[in-house]
């Protein structure tokens, strides 16, 4: 063995583009062996038996009829808020702000129900507050975008900071508009007579259902065959080439985000109007957050989304059930959570690169 | 007349989780590494040293507390625990090249899941016959101040009257700056959070300084935690107290533009925004209250406009802040 000409042990090498099935299957590995550790940490934190808990978390998500109804409620609204922060992604600008982005929809439709509810006939608030959902929502994510487009401000802490902003403007209106006064909460809305409650398909869950299907075949179309979903792509790729070619990026960065917010602001008026009819500081309850990793772990396709926000909201109602089942606390789903993404996360690695080690001396190439 | 003796102490005792976790995270932000799951680090801080106190004071009982041991064990922990995230962090940011926000977020919902977790179950999983965890031994170790503070009038309190953490955080932030600034280290930690690739050119090795800046912000970080636990709340754990002070310290970062010896200040001046709300006077109208705890993120926001409009060089952040480093990409 002559002890000279070695190279590093390991070396990495970026891979041409896998076949469909090769990326899959090492996601379906990577989410394999993350059950196998999470039932690892299960048995040694609780001493439960895994299986039994897993068998829970089914049951917890999908155990009667009402339950699988409000889990796919859940997928809907999770699934809103992420195709809604994809174009932004595409566009490689950081959208953490979605969270606000929806309280903001959420308070605006809540402002309409309260204020206009006697003075106006139904539909035409029921109108209102889809158009000032809407707006709120884009407003919201524009103010960001312009200073990004303007003065190249950093987007993730920008819109990081409206989060909280928008948390405690939500947090002034519940006081101001709290019912009983000194209640510190708003409660239903116009319980009785139901003024601005969206209508109901069939029974109370379809209507969001719907909603976020017909959202995600649109999304789907504007990001893969419309222009703008087009330029998008470019200036996420390159910005220089984007303006080589002509697309205006500035223009593109203020519109694309208005359409982010936008349909965050839509996620809101879906929570406020069709679900709780009321507003909270936790009504989002950190989805804007979560739609972050579901949008990732899609690879920003809408269409794969569907999937990975049926796989988070599983695991929050599943865990939500083990916590009752075996005692437990309710936290417990956020730690499963968080390990299940931390292979997926580390298994892109896998998908992206090769790892070709060091050959033996002597042996073929 | 505004009190300023007492809401000085106030705020400083507010500030300082946010300066540990703004110094921490403006070290591993230098090396390129935006990690925005420092709210679930310190979270694992907190929880780990409360771990390590809880099962020391069950094992001797609260009355045979020794002091040293009270403070070394959680403080063990804590950097220990908190050592783990950075280290899962980096291996996957930095070996495994993720993406940073992805697994930011996903280390912040797992951190304070984690917290929570432990916070709520420690009781029951331990087998303990308490009520709740109030470690008031331990906490009563962290808290002591020295014992002539009190006979100082205001100057004693406003200066003296803390636990030991605090002025820990206080020269922490002042060492992390002199390093940053002054020597060597800093230079080549600062070349690789600007340029990985002139960096490596240069010969510094950019995955042991990412790996160590981080590593080391996430151990300062979790004394932030540690610090909120045991001297702020006295040692009681409650699920959620600690709140979105992680994503304060982050946006303090920001407002002191990457600098730790700012940090001193400015986390004071954010403790006393956090807490304005309680000391000014809107008498019975309490919806104001809550705008008022708006303005730490709104002044950051306007800070953080105009370092991007005014385009000093040294005052913006890191150049390659949020991109993994791949030598063999160009």
């Amino acid at each position: 063995m002559n002890k000279q000409n070695k190279g590093p042990l390991v070396h990495i090498v970026k891979r041409a583009a896998l076949p469909w099935y090769g990326s899959w299957g090492i996601r379906a590995l990577a989410i394999l062996l993350a059950l196998v550790a999470c039932a690892l940490v299960t048995t040694v934190t609780t001493g439960e038996n895994p299986i039994a808990v897993y068998a829970a978390m089914i049951d917890g998500a999908f155990g009667t009829v009402r339950k699988t109804w409000i889990t796919f409620q859940n997928v809907a609204i999770l699934l809103c808020i992420s195709l809604a922060v994809t174009p932004a992604f595409r566009m490689r600008f950081w959208n953490i702000g979605a969270e606000g982005q929806t309280l903001i929809g959420c308070l605006a439709t809540a402002s309409c129900m309260i204020l206009l509810a006697d003075k106006v006939p139904n539909w035409l608030l029921i109108c209102v507050m889809v158009v000032a959902a809407i707006v709120a929502g884009a407003v919201w994510g524009m103010i960001p975008a312009i200073f990004k487009a303007k003065w190249n401000t950093n987007e993730t802490l920008f819109t990081l900071m409206m989060n909280y902003v928008a948390t405690q403007l939500v947090a002034f209106f519940v006081i101001y508009w709290e019912v009983p006064k000194g209640a510190g909460k708003i409660g239903i809305i116009n319980q009785s007579s139901e003024l601005g409650w969206l209508p109901q398909l069939g029974n109370k869950y379809l209507l969001s259902i719907v909603v976020v299907a017909i959202v995600t075949v649109l999304m789907y179309l504007y990001l893969n065959y419309s222009k703008h979903g087009y330029e998008i792509a470019v200036v996420g790729e390159s910005e220089r080439t984007a303006r080589y070619v002509g697309i205006k990026v500035e223009k593109v960065i203020v519109r694309t985000m208005v359409v982010s917010g936008a349909v965050c602001g839509l996620a809101g008026l879906l929570l406020v109007g069709g679900i709780n009819h009321t507003v909270t500081t936790t009504i989002v309850g950190g989805r804007g957050f979560t739609a972050v990793m579901v949008s990732w772990l899609a690879k920003f396709n809408p269409i794969f989304m569907v999937f990975t926000s049926l796989l988070l909201v599983f695991l929050e109602r599943g865990a939500g059930e083990i916590a009752t089942d075996f005692g437990l606390n309710h936290s417990f789903g956020d730690i499963l959570t968080g390990i299940i993404l931390f292979f997926i996360i580390g298994c892109e690695f896998f998908i992206n690169y090769k790892i070709s080690f060091r050959k033996a001396a002597g042996k073929e190439e | 007349m505004f009190d300023f003796v007492s809401f000085i102490p106030r705020a400083i005792v507010q500030g300082i989780p946010l300066l540990f976790g703004c110094t921490g995270e403006t070290l591993t932000e230098k090396s390129g590494n935006l990690n925005l799951g420092l709210p679930g680090v310190m979270y694992v801080g907190g929880i780990s040293g409360v771990i390590g106190a809880f099962l020391y004071e069950q094992s001797v009982g609260s009355a045979g507390v020794n002091g040293f041991l009270a403070v070394f064990i959680p403080l063990i922990c804590c950097l220990l625990g908190s050592l783990l995230m950075g280290l899962l962090y980096c291996f996957l940011t930095v070996t495994l090249r993720a993406n940073q926000n992805v697994t930011g977020l996903a280390m912040t919902t797992f951190g304070v899941g984690f917290g929570n977790f432990f916070g709520g179950s420690l009781i029951k999983l331990s087998g303990a016959d308490v009520p709740s965890i109030a470690l008031s031994a331990t906490s009563a170790c962290f808290k002591k101040s020295l014992p002539f503070a009190s006979n100082l009038g205001w100057f004693g309190k406003i200066f003296l009257s803390y636990g030991f953490l605090a002025y820990v955080a206080v020269i922490i932030a002042f060492v992390c700056a002199y390093v940053l600034k002054r020597t060597k280290v800093g230079l080549h930690l600062r070349a690789v959070g600007e340029s990985p690739n002139t960096a490596d050119a240069a010969g510094i090795n950019v995955n042991k300084y990412k790996y160590m800046a981080t590593c080391i912000g996430c151990m300062i970080a979790g004394l932030g935690g540690l610090y909120y636990v045991m001297d702020y709340a006295c040692g009681v754990w409650s699920n959620d107290a600690f709140g979105d002070r992680g994503w304060l310290a982050l946006a303090l970062v920001i407002f002191t533009i990457w600098k730790p010896n700012v940090a001193v200040f400015a986390s004071i001046l954010f403790g006393g925004l956090y807490i304005l709300y309680l000391f000014i006077p809107t008498g019975m109208n309490l919806a104001v209250k809550e705008l008022y705890k708006m303005l730490p993120y709104v002044v950051t926001i306007i800070v953080l406009v105009i370092s991007s409009m005014r385009n000093k060089r040294e005052n913006q952040p890191p150049a390659s802040l949020g991109l993994a480093y791949f030598r063999e990409e160009r």
